[in-house]
């Protein structure tokens, strides 16, 4: 396991006060799905403040995947309610596209479009979407892409470069996107060992310029050192949430304590 | 002795030869092309001694004699005193007017009932299975058959005709559309087409590079198109004082005559060659889509891309590397099946050419012959079209 305690931005600001907290940038109330008779997600409260980097965590199945890729829709809820941003899911699909537009996402399999270059990927949506000068787009992947440290592959193909670089464009292409939150859907898991720090450096960089974060990731070092909060999630359930350190060093349930024995220790 | 000696250092020499990884392709290979061309010159001998036996002249003189019979659809000036020669050129030509037409309209609606099949609307993908489902298992030649004898023939006679607005016509001999007949001032009519069509192709190209430079300006395009496409002519066509006159079609005894005809031969080959290879394509353009990984459209959905935007940016030109090499096959077989015309007796090459004229000449081999090149000709020039297409859109990897 990597280690980023001696990284500077552990002194990250635990103060959220009552203010920021009727202002959260992702407010999510009651929130319940099934897939067919199978209850995925169960009764899930969950508010996200703007600024704040949130890790979540849990066992394979456990709903932590679908949980984000509600947000953004990718999975239709049942019940309950999301807002982002002041805008309510709902199955209106302007509102759809107004949230998307809002928030980044990052995928465990990087999904780069192999048909376009580096360049062409980032700039994609900024043209469609954005509605922005070509140039112009295209200055603003550029400076994204040199941020991710790859400005020299930006005319090679998607098909050309290594899984951290290309999890790293992926990263720069959401990010041309000018979004208020990052959705981060483990993106290390599909990376070989010697690539995954060059992926974690990006995203810490990232937290550290105050970019709203909510990473399912098992990279535990990477919660210790970014992460404002924790969740552990299990059968659905948001079973504990806190601070990195009480997390990690007094975690309340018996079922976070079982887990935490499992990542932690081999 | 010494002859033995060099005879086993000769077979020495060839066995080792035989297993030197650099020289046994190369033999092999000489020996295929050795068997291959025995072969051929056994079958042209063996063709030449027949024919001289049976007494059969050889040759391509007889494509000069006169024809002697007529065509019901000639698209080059064709009546009975023209010769052979001229047979092939109207059944070449009619040949690829059906295999381009169908060709045309099978891409379009296989590319629709494809995607209708994917569709998450119950109704419509259920109703473009049904479409797939019965056409592609049904014999070509039984649905060319249902077209004309059962659909077409079921229509009225000229005197009871269909009619739309006394302009068109629609009865058991056809389709009749009027023709427009530009009587004078022809060409500054026809040149300002030509002008309208390349300044709408400036415009495109301007607005679209402003459209890059600036990101403004992309609604009223399609309309200023269609103004400059439609506008110019008329306006030119106003001030010069051109005329046209539509030449309709008019009951005289017991048909029309006058204006476009469609004979319900070709309407009935080009439904049939049309709706069954659709039904093939459009199950090459849903493996295509379905070979796209769920992914991609995810990571393009999740970018704000609208559903449109998600297929034609990011799905059809991944999905055109599986979809071309069996869409060209699908191409290849529309242009043979064609052929099938000649159960109907639609004028296409294998009818008037391989059919009439070979029986009226008795030349097979050479009337098959070039009946052969003719498809093969077609066949090779769609493969490699495609091919071409195919290298633009394959993927770099590495």
């Amino acid at each position: 396991m990597i280690d980023y305690l001696d990284e500077p931005c552990l002194q990250k600001p635990l103060s959220q006060t009552l203010e920021q907290k009727a202002s959260s940038l992702i407010d999510i109330r009651g929130l319940n799905k099934w897939y067919g008779q199978f209850h995925v997600l169960r009764d899930i409260d969950l508010q996200i403040h703007k600024g704040e980097k949130v890790v979540i965590c849990g066992p394979s199945g456990s709903g932590k995947s679908t949980l984000i890729r509600c947000i953004n829709c990718l999975e239709e809820h049942q019940q309950g309610s999301i807002v982002v941003d002041g805008t309510r899911l709902t199955n209106d699909l302007d509102n759809i596209e107004t949230i998307r537009r809002e928030v980044g996402m990052v995928f465990q399999q990087f999904n780069l479009f192999p048909h376009l270059t580096i360049l062409e990927n980032c700039t994609l949506a900024p043209i469609w979407v954005r509605k922005q000068a070509k140039k112009e787009a295209e200055k603003v992947a550029m400076e994204y892409l040199e941020r991710v440290q790859i400005p020299d592959q930006a005319h090679k193909y998607p098909g050309q470069l290594s899984g951290g670089q290309q999890q790293r464009v992926a990263i720069a292409r959401s990010l041309c996107m000018n979004p208020e939150v990052m959705l981060f859907d483990e993106p290390t898991s599909a990376l070989d060992p010697e690539m995954i720090k060059e992926v974690l450096d990006v995203m810490i960089e990232l937290a550290r310029e105050g970019m709203t974060m909510l990473c399912v990731t098992h990279e535990m070092g990477f919660a210790r050192t970014v992460a404002d909060r924790v969740i552990f999630m299990d059968e659905g359930q948001i079973i504990e949430q806190a601070p990195p350190a009480e997390f990690f060093d007094n975690p309340r349930s018996e079922r976070t304590r079982q887990f935490l024995g499992q990542v932690l220790n081999h | 002795m010494s002859e033995r000696v060099s005879r086993t250092t000769f077979y020495k020499r060839l066995s080792r030869l035989w297993r030197n990884g650099d020289s046994r392709p190369l033999l092999m290979q000489a020996l295929v092309v050795l068997v291959v061309l025995l072969l051929v010159v056994w079958v042209i001998n063996n063709t030449m001694n027949n024919l001289e036996h049976r007494g059969i002249s050889t040759g391509f003189d007889f494509l000069s004699q006169e024809a002697g019979f007529g065509i019901i659809q000639t698209l080059v000036e064709y009546d009975e005193s023209h010769s052979y020669g001229r047979t092939f050129t109207v059944g070449v030509l009619n040949t690829l007017l059906v295999s381009s037409l169908g060709i045309a309209f099978a891409t379009v609606l296989g590319f629709l009932v494809g995607i209708a099949r994917l569709s998450a609307n119950w109704l419509l993908a259920r109703a473009a299975s049904v479409f797939i489902e019965t056409f592609r298992n049904i014999p070509l030649l039984l649905q060319i058959f249902f077209w004309y004898f059962a659909v077409l023939a079921a229509l009225p006679h000229p005197r009871r005709s269909l009619a739309f607005g006394d302009m068109i016509f629609l009865n058991l001999r056809g389709l009749y559309l009027p023709q427009p007949v530009i009587e004078q001032g022809l060409m500054p009519v026809l040149a300002s087409v030509v002008v309208a069509i390349v300044t709408a192709l400036v415009v495109r190209a301007t607005i679209r590079q402003h459209r890059l430079r600036t990101g403004q300006g992309t609604i009223a395009m399609p309309w200023l198109l269609l103004g400059v496409l439609v506008g110019m002519p008329a306006l030119v066509w106003h001030f010069s004082g051109a005329t046209l006159s539509v030449e309709l079609p008019q009951l005289r005894g017991f048909n029309f005559r006058g204006g476009i005809t469609i004979i319900p031969e070709l309407g009935a080959l080009l439904l049939a060659l049309t709706i069954y290879t659709a039904a093939f394509i459009a199950e090459v353009v849903r493996a295509g889509i379905e070979s796209v990984p769920k992914g991609q459209k995810e990571a393009a959905a999740a970018l704000g891309l609208k559903p449109g935007k998600v297929m034609t940016l990011v799905v059809i030109p991944q999905a055109m590397k599986v979809i071309i090499p069996p869409l060209t096959n699908q191409y290849l077989n529309l242009a043979k099946n064609s052929s099938l015309a000649t159960a109907i007796g639609y004028p296409d090459l294998v009818s008037v050419f391989a059919g009439t004229t070979l029986n009226q000449t008795g030349q097979a081999v050479e009337v098959i012959a070039m009946t052969m090149a003719v498809y093969l000709t077609i066949s090779l020039s769609v493969s490699l079209l495609m091919n071409i297409y195919n290298r633009r859109v394959a993927l770099i990897e590495r």
